[in-house]
């Protein structure tokens, strides 16, 4: 391994106790390296706990711009001696292994081929600090303050992460940079440093931000007119909510100091998608956000919103089934169940982004669409791009950029109208035009119904007028896969007869994969799948080529049924790479499975781990 | 199947203030039995809303599902209906009412859609003090499924088939002030005069309203022994008070002895007179309710009337400080903050 291979290039993970403040030191830590330039992706691997269990906290530095989880740790930082066995087992050979060296380590921890950085962490906070939570606060600034000097992370950009943390709370400022230098001053008193492991300022980012899913979809429902948002706490879809009402609270508070929006916390999921759907029947747009148990729940209601024709956003932040599953774990699992959710026949609209920034472009999508169809939308997203900060485009909303309302008749609309008809198909697209409650005195009216009804939202038995209907939602699909996000192709044209396709966060591992494929002589064409249904541009992508890997996060291939079930194609043609132990999918599982599909021997490189 | 009534209305027809005749406010023809509690609590919404003076497409009818839940569309067809699923009306009633705070909401449930499967939902809209008239017609049996006890139906009643019920029946309006209901009343699907002067109090009200009518089934539940039949219910009613709705702006005028009269002044500046009260009962003392509650039930009598009643709580929309506008006509200026603000968001992430 040369010197510089390392060079702004390795993976930290920090092992921490649940609980003890340890997580905002560490996001300063990322946050540090992000202001320096560089491309940087941090990831919270957290148990189902409040207090007291393990928890890790891995970021990845990467000059390549690679943003998915990689194996292998170059650097630990164990601040949990419940784990500590384990996090020396778990460091890459020739890595780095930070320890609190207040007590001495037993010989069964001692490994002869990584490194031991020992700061005796409990002792300079118990001489340093009196009060027992400051003792605990301030051990985790203390060894990002060791890190940086370590590190060569720069200590200007630490202070001015501080300052902004501590906006307002001032006098909090100079505690906290007191409790940095302690970290510098041990580290340059006792070890060699900066380390070959270390970060050089770049210029890689630009306007770049660093942002989770949550947050950036819950910008983006404020941003899409969301005036209504009901939910029901669950991991990992509680902070989308929270970050709507945060920054409605924010934005959306009129002359008078009133909220021109509501947020309410529902009993259930099942009541939740009630309170959506019956905002969007009465002209607001509105939405939830639940994962895998309450999307279960929400079946119910997702057949009536398809049946009786009413838009609702349904975002369902993915995690580790089935059942309670692995709450804090990720998996993309709940394709299958988005997608034909309910008894009877039904299929629905989904989105499946991939970044912050499409978590936001996606939710104005979504209530377009969902407007526009008439019909249910999901955004599939999951809890590593939900819960984890990634480097993302900036939010955007184009100037020009109207709300589509879709067809909503007006007072005027009816007064010349001798009779309105619901379910009419007046411009042969599959889709109706409706009313809003309280439009027209006399003229709009109808009853709303899951029960069968006719073009006139008439309840009926009549087998002719049932078959109408269900046909008519089936064009309904068809006309909406020429509205839904395009898939991304990476290349104008194909060049080999090998491709992959992929969607949500399996992208940023699949991206790079298609370079370590490369540089094992393999090209390979690729296709990122953003919606559901498939636009007849992902057939002709998958048709054109011999074999096609599909990678997903799940143990069922379920984006792999969904295109044999839809696209009508031929099972044999598509391979599953499928990862599903609840961590991120990552770049070198995805080569290695296909280049041993394909009966290819890797050539190991310098720096590419196979 | 649902069928449209004839067009034709009578010259002579009385009409209100907004100049419509009843017949602007029935519905397409009932498909119900004959004789079937349910229409005739219809009947008495038809009546209230033309009293009123409501515009009917200023109402929003929800419902469940069941018998009950179907009548929505046998009254106010110039209103929006919404025949959702099993037990959930009070979820859509809850977001329909945010999006628009000007409209009347009118729920319509039964025994098996509200303390059933329904349950959940009924007592946390409650909870939430919506502002909606939640008018529960109560069978104590499943009529679609052919006369199945429900959760209402009382310990020791005997249906058709000649089973005794062995579980304890579900008290709706003393659950309902448990709950912190904050507009309780109770009446028989026979008894139009007290029915029409509640649901206007009811929708007068600017909260929850819950208006338990006992309304018996016909066919599968009007048999001897049964506690929820037209016999059962006519000799065991016990009404609290004769009652009167006033409207905003009309003059009080009580034929009754002043003494024998309690005022109760609404939000909207309308009135209700309760003539003849109960001794030692006050509707606006919660208390008092729960206790009147318990002696009924312990004499096997059924109070009917308007049981409790609070005008100064907040309801939804005032505990969420929502904007006057309804939120559904808020255009797209005032909710799309623009993306000068989304430049400063980003700029908090770098």
């Amino acid at each position: 391994m040369s010197l510089n291979s390392k060079l702004n290039n390795f993976v930290v993970r920090f092992a921490n106790v649940n609980g003890t403040g340890s997580a905002s030191a560490n996001h300063m830590f990322a946050k540090a390296i992000f202001r320096m330039g560089i491309p940087v992706t941090p990831k919270n691997i957290f148990p189902s706990n409040i207090q007291g269990l393990p928890t890790w906290y891995d970021v990845r530095i990467s000059e390549k711009g690679y943003l998915g989880r990689k194996e292998g740790i170059d650097m630990m930082v164990c601040m949990n001696p419940q784990s500590m066995l384990q996090d020396i087992k778990s460091v890459s050979v020739g890595g780095y292994f930070m320890y609190d060296s207040t007590k001495v380590l037993h010989a069964d921890f001692i490994r002869e081929d990584i490194h031991y950085i020992g700061i005796p962490f409990t002792e300079i906070c118990n001489k340093e600090y009196t009060d027992p939570r400051q003792r605990q606060l301030f051990k985790n600034i203390i060894y990002v303050g060791a890190l940086s000097t370590l590190l060569n992370i720069e200590f200007g950009v630490l202070e001015g992460l501080v300052q902004d943390q501590f906006k307002g709370k001032e006098k909090l400022i100079a505690p906290n940079i007191n409790a940095l230098q302690l970290g510098v001053d041990y580290v340059m008193q006792n070890f060699k440093y900066p380390l070959d492991l270390q970060v050089e300022r770049r210029d890689l980012l630009k306007d770049k931000i660093l942002i989770n899913g949550n947050t950036a979809a819950g910008i983006g429902a404020v941003y899409a007119g969301a005036t209504v948002a009901s939910w029901y706490p669950i991991t990992p879809s509680t902070s989308l909510v929270e970050a709507y009402e945060k920054y409605a609270e924010k934005l959306r508070i009129d002359a008078n100091g009133k909220r021109n929006f509501a947020v309410v916390q529902a009993e259930d999921e099942l009541s939740a998608l009630g309170m959506a759907i019956g905002a969007n029947w009465n002209g607001a747009r509105s939405f939830t956000a639940t994962s895998g148990p309450g999307l279960s729940l929400m079946n119910e209601f997702l057949g009536l919103a398809y049946f009786s024709e009413l838009p609702v956003v349904l975002v369902d932040v993915q995690r580790s089934g089935p059942s309670t599953g692995m709450p804090t774990r990720t998996q993309q699992s709940d394709l299958l169940l988005a997608a034909y959710a309910s008894h009877g026949d039904t299929k629905h609209i989904l989105l499946l982004p991939a970044t912050p920034a499409e978590c936001f472009e996606m939710m104005l999508d979504a209530f377009d669409l969902a407007d526009q169809l008439q019909t249910p939308v999901m955004v599939l997203s999951d809890l590593d791009l939900g819960m984890n900060d990634y480097i993302s485009s900036p939010l955007v909303f184009p100037e020009d950029r109207k709300y589509q309302k879709g067809k909503v008749l007006t007072a005027e609309d009816l007064q010349g109208m001798t009779k309105f008809g619901r379910y009419l198909d007046t411009d042969d697209d599959g889709i109706p035009y409706r009313t809003i409650p309280a439009t027209h005195p006399t003229k709009g009216s109808f009853f709303t119904r899951g029960s069968s009804h006719d073009e006139y939202a008439v309840y009926t038995e009549d087998s002719p007028t049932y078959v109408r209907i269900v046909d008519r939602l089936t064009k309904k699909f068809e006309t909406a896969k020429s509205m839904v996000p395009a898939p991304r192709f990476y290349s104008s044209e194909n060049k080999s007869k090998y491709a992959m396709v992929f969607f949500g966060t399996s992208t940023y591992a699949a991206e790079e994969a298609m370079d370590i494929l490369r540089e094992q002589g393999l090209e390979i064409d690729a296709l990122q799948i953003k919606a559901f249904p498939f636009s007849s541009s992902v057939n002709d992508f998958i048709e054109a080529h011999d074999q096609v890997f599909v990678i997903e996060q799940n143990r069922d291939a379920q984006m792999r049924s969904l295109l044999v079930n839809e696209l009508e194609i031929d099972p044999k043609k598509l391979k599953k790479v499928l990862n599903y132990d609840g961590t991120p999918i990552t770049a070198n599982f995805i080569a290695t499975t296909i280049l041993s599909a394909l009966g290819v021997q890797p050539v190991l490189k310098e720096g590419v781990v196979i | 199947m649902s069928y449209t009534r004839p067009k034709f209305a009578h010259p002579a027809l009385p009409k209100n203030k907004l100049g419509y005749t009843r017949k602007e406010y029935e519905g397409s023809l009932t498909t119900l039995c004959a004789g079937c509690g349910h229409d005739s609590i219809g009947a008495a919404i038809v009546e209230a809303c033309w009293e009123m003076n409501i515009e009917p497409h200023k109402v929003a009818k929800l419902s469940g599902i069941g018998c009950s839940s179907k009548t929505p569309a046998y009254f106010l067809s110039n209103s929006h209906g919404f025949n959702s699923v099993h037990g959930r009306m009070p979820s859509v009633a809850t977001g329909a009412n945010l999006a628009n705070k000007e409209l009347i909401y009118l729920g319509v449930s039964g025994d098996g859609d509200t303390a059933s499967i329904g349950m959940g939902q009924f007592v946390h809209v409650i909870r939430r003090n919506l502002n909606m008239t939640y008018i529960v017609m109560n069978n104590g049996c499943y009529g679609l499924t052919k006369g199945q006890d429900s959760a209402t139906a009382d310990v020791g009643s005997k249906n058709k088939q000649g089973n005794i019920n062995m579980f304890e029946g579900i008290d709706l309006c003393a659950l309902a002030l448990e709950l912190g209901a904050t507009f309780v009343a109770q009446s028989f699907s026979g008894d139009k005069a007290q029915l029409v002067p509640l649901i206007q109090a009811a929708m007068s009200h600017p909260g929850f309203a819950l208006i338990n009518v006992l309304s018996p089934c016909v066919t599968f539940n009007n048999n001897v022994g049964s506690t929820k039949s037209y016999d059962y219910v006519r000799e065991h009613v016990h009404a609290t008070a004769t009652l009167d709705y006033v409207p905003p702006m009309e003059e009080i005028t009580t034929a009754y002895d002043q003494d024998e009269t309690k005022l109760v002044k609404m939000h909207d500046g309308s009135w209700l007179q309760l003539h003849k009260l109960s001794q030692a009962w006050n509707p606006e003392d919660k208390v008092s309710t729960m206790n009147a509650l318990q002696e009924a039930h312990k004499k096997n009598k059924i109070l009917t009337g308007l049981l409790y009643v609070d005008e100064s709580s907040k309801d939804l929309h005032e505990l969420l400080e929502t904007s006057d506008t309804p939120l559904n006509l808020l255009p797209q200026s005032a909710l799309c903050p623009g993306q000068e603000k989304l430049d400063a968001i980003n700029a908090k992430f770098r």
